[in-house]
């Protein structure tokens, strides 16, 4: 059996052990309200998470995500006033302002050769100040009713989710089905060998970075609509959520071993501890000291099943 | 020369996940011999040297040194009891001095706790690296050395504990003769003074020079012990594989058309005004001492660090090769000299790595794609568990073998072979040198780099031979010796 199936089962096991134990501590969990409410919590971060698996998959790093969200999030929403744009116009432009950011990534840390953390790093800082120059400093309110209803439900189900599912797919096609997404392991795994293989390097790094860019977008967008506002300090720290997903989803910080599968299950797992915690009257406080222990729980966990 | 048993190794087992890698393994080592320690890749040399210097615990059995029964957990209790090891992958800090690598973790200190003396450090380096007859300065970075430079260096690092027991890998696949005689003295010195060394080595020639005594493991199992002197070189390999090889000579009708040809390539400082045809059907060798700049010269046909100047036609017609995927597209397929570093994606499956050169179109067709790998896998006899195995699990010369396979599936006309069977045991060789063979025989012209001079003369059809970055001389490998190419290779 393969390594990567193996964790991902001990994970699954893991998550729904701990929602039997919250069911049984709170009947109130295991109703369709909440869990649609869990659902609704981790669309964003899972949004990201995914987007970033890429990135980290090549053994790259993605600190500007959080930024890039607020900056499509305001950018969108100075398109979504009432009656301003049809509905596409501030959605595909948001999505597009994600997506050059990741590409801007991209040729640094390919065609600059900066280290990846040094260039999302300059980008998380760019980025904000670019959010803060397009709304003046101030939330962007008063938006169009047709473009807050993406942050709600269609047909009882929540639409963030719904794109979470879409762009997991997606994900999850490239990586398992087309030559790029294997060229994205094979990248991570031996870069030089990579290149030896008659791989494009630069190329499909360019698409991971690009790609993560893009899912920061779609955050931005769905955020602002369920929020109803475009706020150019969202998303702080949102970045290192999604690494955390991913990672206590078993891909490795150092590239060519992971999945979406196991990043999905991760921000599932935080999601549903999150939400636990709540129920339980936990204060935040709490929260992030659990959190924290998780992350790191579960990555020691996963070097132990290595190790045997 | 030999005294009392140093080392005493009892019923020894070790199983890794889907592999008894050792059963009930035995060793003696005496006190001031060179014990030599044979078998094929995967026969459990690696596993038994690994546990005896503390990188791997054993299941089951007893290890005794200097009479004291051990359990080294770690390196650093391995080393602190006096068993050293030189490992065949070299570990450098790529970027800190010679003097730092090889004083590295037990640096000298003066006028408190932790503060290096930086002279005593740089002294202690000069004196071991003598005993060596290196010349290397102790300030020079790592990274800035060749090869067989960082290999003596590794070597001079072990020396420097003055172990009781001093386990050698490979030590002499990057070194030059000159350096393999320095080393050999070196050996023959610490036998004096009651040494234990286990040496590990896929050169017969200099294992029946330096060996007192032979231990030979097959499939994880304790064979034979004999010594040296009442073996010999097919008796030896007869009890490594457990049959009788016997060597595949080349019969070819060579010479077809070229294939290749190379006018006046140019890389200042590595290589300059190379020229040469390689015909279809053409095993050409490359000879030529490490440096000679033979690797250099056939990444840049391949794309990977392509020549300033010069020209290459593929079939008769010009071809600018600035990349592996142009080398691919033009049918050159490379087999390099560093599998772990340009060969394979180690945390990668079987599959994936075969493949991975060879993908067409925007889908993978999975289904295609097995098929292709199971095919290979049988073609190449690989020793896995099955196709989704990652590559890294495997022993060297299987490692070797999908390299191969994985090149071959692009298809090329012409293929580079950039030190074949480097590190790979006496079996998986023969099958490589038949597979050369075959490969020629089908019209595949070969270039092919080698430093171990009998390989080329076995294998080859005409031979180039290189020195400090120019060809010296092309000479008929059925009527030449290795002395003559020896002399053409040696620096002036």
């Amino acid at each position: 059996m393969r390594a990567s199936s193996i964790k991902s089962w001990g994970l699954a096991i893991a998550l729904v052990a701990i929602s039997l134990a919250l069911s049984f501590a709170k009947p109130t969990f295991l109703t369709v309200p909440n869990l649609l409410n869990v659902m609704r919590q981790i669309s964003i971060n899972g949004i990201l998470a995914v987007g970033v698996t890429y990135v980290l998959l090549t053994g790259g790093v993605d600190l500007s995500l959080g930024s890039l969200v607020a900056l499509s999030g305001v950018v969108a929403a100075t398109l979504a006033h009432p009656n301003q744009h049809a509905l596409a116009v501030p959605v595909l432009v948001g999505v597009l302002t994600g997506t050059l950011c990741g590409a801007v990534n991209g040729l640094v840390v390919t065609h600059g050769k900066v280290a990846p953390f040094i260039a999302t790093l300059g980008m998380m800082t760019v980025a904000r100040g670019l959010a803060l120059v397009v709304s003046g400093g101030r939330p962007v309110s008063n938006l169009g009713a047709e473009f807050t209803r993406l942050g709600g439900d269609v047909a009882g189900l929540p639409i963030p989710l719904m794109v979470l599912a879409g762009i997991a797919l997606l994900a999850f096609v490239v990586l398992r089905n087309l030559r790029l997404g294997r060229y994205v392991y094979a990248i991570g795994g031996n870069e030089a060998a990579a290149r030896a293989s008659g791989i494009d390097v630069a190329a499909v790094k360019l698409f991971a970075y690009s790609a993560c860019g893009a899912t920061a977008g779609v955050a931005g967008v769905v955020l602002a609509a369920r929020v109803t506002t475009g706020q150019p300090n969202a998303g702080v720290g949102y970045e290192l959520d999604a690494i955390a997903a991913v990672v206590i989803g078993g891909t490795s910080l150092s590239g060519g071993v992971g999945g979406i599968g196991g990043t999905i299950l991760g921000a599932l797992l935080i999601g549903v501890i999150n939400n636990g915690l709540d129920l339980l009257n936990v204060t935040s406080y709490y929260q992030a000291i659990v959190k924290g222990i998780i992350i790191v729980g579960a990555v020691w966990l996963d070097r132990q099943q290595n190790k045997s | 020369m030999s005294g009392a048993p140093i080392l005493q190794v009892r019923n020894l087992c070790k199983a890794f996940p889907g592999v008894q890698a050792l059963t009930d393994v035995r060793l003696d080592v005496a006190a001031g011999s060179v014990h030599a320690l044979m078998g094929e890749n995967g026969a459990g040399k690696s596993t038994l040297m690994k546990i005896l210097c503390g990188l791997h615990t054993a299941d089951a059995g007893e290890i005794r040194f200097k009479g004291q029964p051990i359990r080294a957990s770690s390196p650093h209790e391995a080393l602190r009891r006096g068993i050293a090891m030189i490992h065949q992958e070299l570990l450098p800090f790529p970027n800190l001095s010679v003097a730092a690598n090889i004083g590295m973790g037990r640096e000298p200190t003066r006028w408190f706790p932790g503060w290096i003396d930086q002279a005593a450090l740089a002294r202690d380096a000069t004196r071991v690296l003598a005993r060596l007859a290196c010349p290397l300065a102790p300030q020079r970075r790592m990274k800035d050395l060749s090869v067989a430079e960082m290999q003596t260096v590794e070597i001079a690092k072990a020396l420097a504990y003055e172990p009781g027991l001093l386990i050698m890998d490979e030590p002499t696949s990057a070194l030059s003769e000159r350096e393999v005689e320095a080393l050999f003295s070196v050996i023959r010195e610490l036998q004096q003074r009651g040494v234990a060394i286990i040496y590990i080595s896929h050169k017969m020639d200099e294992i029946f020079r330096i060996a007192d005594t032979i231990t030979v493991l097959r499939d994880g199992r304790h064979i034979a012990t004999r010594p040296a002197s009442e073996l010999n070189e097919p008796q030896l390999i007869s009890l490594m594989v457990g049959r009788d090889l016997a060597p595949t000579p080349a019969a070819r009708d060579s010479r077809g058309d070229p294939a290749l040809e190379v006018h006046r390539l140019t890389q200042p400082g590595k290589f300059r005004d190379v020229s040469f045809t390689l015909h279809r059907g053409e095993i050409l060798g490359l000879a030529g001492l490490m440096g000679a700049g033979r690797t250099d010269l056939v990444n840049a046909i391949y794309g990977l660090a392509p020549a300033s100047s010069g020209a290459i036609r593929v079939h008769g017609k010009d071809v600018k090769i600035t990349n592996p995927a142009a080398a691919i597209a033009a049918g050159i397929g490379l087999v390099s000299e560093d599998r772990k570093q340009f060969g394979l994606v180690l945390p990668m499956s079987v599959q994936h790595n075969l493949t991975l050169s060879s993908l067409r179109g925007r889908w993978i067709d999975q289904r295609r794609e097995r098929a292709l790998a199971d095919a290979q896998i049988r073609a190449f006899a690989l020793k896995v568990t099955g196709r989704h195995q990652a590559v890294v699990h495997l022993s060297g010369g299987n490692q070797q073998k999908v390299v191969l396979a994985k090149a071959l599936l692009t298809e090329p006309d012409i293929l580079i072979l950039d030190e074949p069977t480097r590190g790979i045991d006496i079996g998986a060789k023969a099958e490589i040198y038949a597979l050369i063979n075959r490969l020629a025989g089908a019209g595949k012209a070969v270039l092919l780099v080698s430093s171990e001079l009998p390989e080329l003369l076995l294998l080859s059809d005409r031979l180039l031979v290189m020195r400090e970055g120019t060809v010296t001389a092309e000479l008929d490998s059925h009527q030449t010796s290795q002395e003559q190419i020896l002399i053409f290779a040696m620096p002036a």
